[in-house]
């Protein structure tokens, strides 16, 4: 009885908070947890502590959780990770409380790299502070690439990686199940034919944003896909391949390996399993891993590859909103985007950290070029305040790859996705 | 049981209220004082959400854009009911209630005549054949998740013809199948509880009059045990209809709305909780709230039963 009393009365004053030192709610998606309590910890300071909650491990619900809270009002929510498709969704719901003067300038300087600055503006305001960021580039066996007598050296498109990868009897892995990291693929490819989901210059009206993807860029990004369905070149799980699915093609017991488009973690990943199965055999193996930037879809055109990360924002609701904002500098200043750039392989979104020493020690040289180019010219997804809705329109009318035509499936999801942001038909 | 004459069919009523004595009427009126903060406390918590819902349902609102809330009258009404998701999720929907109540009603009845006739064991008996409808309906959806799992499951090697690698989620199908089995295993207990309450109220006398005129097992079952169980077959097939008409769990669990899986509800949560869409996703509500009416309407209809006499008034 006196020990619940007890348990009772720290709890309460663990949510008052009223009285003494606040404690700033810091709400974390499960990647990198570990450092992201080494910086809970350091960046607590006399003012206030940092305490971190967990959220679900899937994306869409780590937003629906979110979002309740914030719909409520819930003055518990100070700081969150948020994946930057979310930013815009929850910006334009004035659940984000905007950073300002000096701190805006110092959480968007110069040396924040362009893409994942772009993720975190909403109506001109810095609505969110670039933590780490993630990019996609091609990996691929250079072994392969030469037998192809592919130069991956200069810019390739993506029908010179399927191409090549036909003639030599190896493989292009990509996203393309029925989910989000599908729709950054088509994004990427329509971006890269200089084209657009949705207008940028009206996406930021919500319902009103005018729909493009029916237009000669989206016509190209379905010519590859359809490209890659009809190719010998496709993964036999094309339709439901993911990030984890292609990883295992690289190094095959048989055959010459792949061409992959996937995320920063796969050096790490490899580098992780030298010897194991799903891994290269050796360190020699490992040596013929080779990287370049994400393909073009159109020859000449530069290629905007994806971005994804997370930002920090502050809650609108919170009751110590200076503190909170204050936190979120520190989490993701340079020596934090450093430490989770070197413990748990999350890329910076500062070039001064991509040329810090403790960095170049962690990843090739040349890697890291390619990660901090392909952050700084990469292409946001649609900043819409609608954007899951925009996503999953998308998603239903483009999968499977296998059905995407370049005369048909821009238009029909043109027409499907404007219906949905007019809010006349059903998802 | 001990009384002989067996209530056939209803009582006729007189017409005319009995005129009520003051006693009476000052007990109706204590016993209107007495449920009011209950039923105060019933409109608080329901009426106020559901008329809320009907509100909402008006709006074109989006949580995330909170500014552009649009009054728009009946227009996404129009919406949910012109769009072919809407009607395929509807057919899907009565599809599984009519399948899952079919294999209920009779998996349940043979359960409730062993758990009305078992002579030893009884409690224990009873008590095993309950135990499903103990248990949470995700769990249930988990447990036969992994059943069926095509890697770690045991479904496909229990029947012959399927091969190991058989993936039940794949298609639209034997998703169907998967989740309508984790519904009916679940609910049957349910179904069978009811109906061993119906058997109870058939009279032993009218079987043994039956069996003396020479009626077999057969007859006795269709002419005698059916007939007198009407009532509690529909309040059984009414609780259950209704219930399945709702189905959510199993399809959250199993398979996500994926291959076309999805039901009313489903629709509904995904309208209001992933999208936001509050406007849409209220109507959706709304159109469940009316669709749940006609289903309780028309099997009432089709039983010619009246509630009163399910619950053994009069």
């Amino acid at each position: 009885m006196v020990a619940s009393l007890a348990l009772g009365s720290s709890l309460l004053a663990a949510c008052g908070g009223s009285e003494g030192k606040p404690t700033l709610n810091w709400y974390i998606n499960p990647d990198g947890q570990d450092t992201l309590n080494q910086l809970a910890e350091d960046c607590s300071t006399d003012d206030y502590d940092i305490a971190i909650q967990l959220l679900p491990a899937s994306a869409t619900d780590q937003r629906t959780q979110l979002a309740r809270r914030l719909a409520a009002g819930d003055s518990s929510t100070d700081l969150m990770s948020l994946d930057p498709v979310f930013v815009p969704e929850f910006a334009n719901a004035e659940w984000l409380k905007p950073f300002e003067g000096d701190l805006a300038d110092e959480v968007l300087d110069d040396d924040v790299l362009k893409g994942a600055a772009e993720t975190v503006t909403w109506n001109d305001q810095v609505v969110a502070a670039p933590q780490w960021a993630n990019t996609q580039v091609v990996w691929f066996r250079k072994s392969l690439a030469e037998a192809a007598g592919l130069d991956m050296s200069q810019p390739v498109t993506w029908d010179q990686v399927i191409d090549a990868a036909s003639e030599e009897g190896g493989t292009v892995g990509v996203q393309a199940n029925r989910y989000e990291a599908y729709v950054v693929w088509i994004n990427s490819l329509i971006q890269g034919a200089g084209g657009n989901i949705l207008d940028p210059d009206t996406v930021e009206d919500g319902r009103d944003a005018k729909v493009t993807i029916d237009s000669a860029a989206g016509k190209d990004a379905a010519a590859v896909i359809q490209k890659l369905a009809d190719s010998p070149a496709a993964q036999p799980d094309l339709t439901t391949s993911n990030e984890g699915t292609s990883l295992g093609q690289m190094f095959p017991e048989n055959g010459p390996g792949e061409f992959m488009t996937n995320w920063t973690f796969v050096y790490k990943n490899y580098e992780g399993l030298i010897g194991k199965p799903g891994g290269p055999k050796d360190e020699q193996e490992f040596e013929d891993l080779g990287w370049a930037r994400y393909p073009q879809t159109v020859e000449g055109e530069e290629s905007r590859p994806p971005i994804g990360g997370i930002d920090i924002g502050v809650g609108a609701f919170s009751e110590h909103p200076d503190f909170a904002q204050e936190a979120a500098v520190c989490v993701t200043n340079a020596e934090a985007q450093s430490a989770l750039a070197v413990n748990e392989g999350l890329m910076p979104s500062r070039q001064s950290v991509y040329d810090s020493a403790e960095l170049k020690e962690a990843y090739p040289a040349d890697l890291l070029q390619l990660y901090s180019e392909s952050v700084d010219t990469g292409g946001p997804r649609p900043k819409s305040a609608f954007y899951s809705q925009v996503s999953s329109a998308i998603q239903s009318r483009w999968h499977s790859p296998r059905s995407v035509s370049p005369e048909s499936t821009p238009k029909q999801s043109a027409d499907f996705l404007t219906a949905i942001l007019r809010g006349e038909a059903l998802l | 049981m001990s009384t002989a004459t067996a209530p056939k069919k209803a009582p006729k009523k007189s017409t005319g209220k009995p005129v009520a004595s003051d006693r009476a009427k000052a007990e109706s009126r204590l016993a209107l004082y007495l449920v009011a903060p209950a039923v105060a406390l019933m409109l608080l918590v329901t009426a106020f959400p559901m008329l809320r819902a009907l509100y909402l349902s008006l709006f074109s609102y989006s949580l995330t854009a909170p500014d552009d809330r649009e009054f728009v009258g009946l227009a996404n009404y129009g919406t949910a009911l012109t769009d072919r998701l809407f009607w395929i999720d509807t057919a899907n929907t009565v599809g599984i209630m009519i399948i899952t109540v079919a294999f209920e009603l009779v998996i349940g009845f043979v359960f409730a005549m062993v758990m009305h006739r078992l002579i030893f064991a009884r409690g224990l008996v009873r008590t095993s054949i309950l135990i499903p409808y103990g248990i949470i309906t995700v769990v249930s959806g988990f447990a036969w998740q992994f059943a069926f799992s095509n890697t770690n499951g045991f479904v496909n090697g229990w029947i012959p013809f399927l091969g190991d690698d058989f993936t039940w989620f794949a298609e639209y199908q034997t998703s169907m199948v998967a989740i309508m089995v984790s519904e009916i295993w679940k609910t049957t207990p349910f179904m069978a509880l009811l109906l061993l309450a119906g058997l109870a109220q058939v009279p032993e006398d009218m079987l043994e009059a039956a069996k003396v005129d020479g009626a077999t097992w057969w007859q006795r079952l269709w002419k005698v045990i059916l007939p007198n169980m009407r009532a509690a077959i529909m309040v059984a097939v009414l609780f259950r209809a209704l219930d399945a008409y709702r189905i959510f769990d199993n399809i959250f669990v199993m398979t996500a709305g994926a291959n076309n899986t999805e039901s009313i509800s489903f629709l509904t949560y995904r309208q209001v909780i992933e999208q936001f869409q509050l406007g849409i996703g209220s109507a959706l509500s709304v159109l469940l709230f009316l669709s749940v009416l006609v289903v309780a309407f028309v099997i009432v209809k089709v039983f010619r039963v009246n509630l009163a006499d399910a619950r053994q008034e009069g």
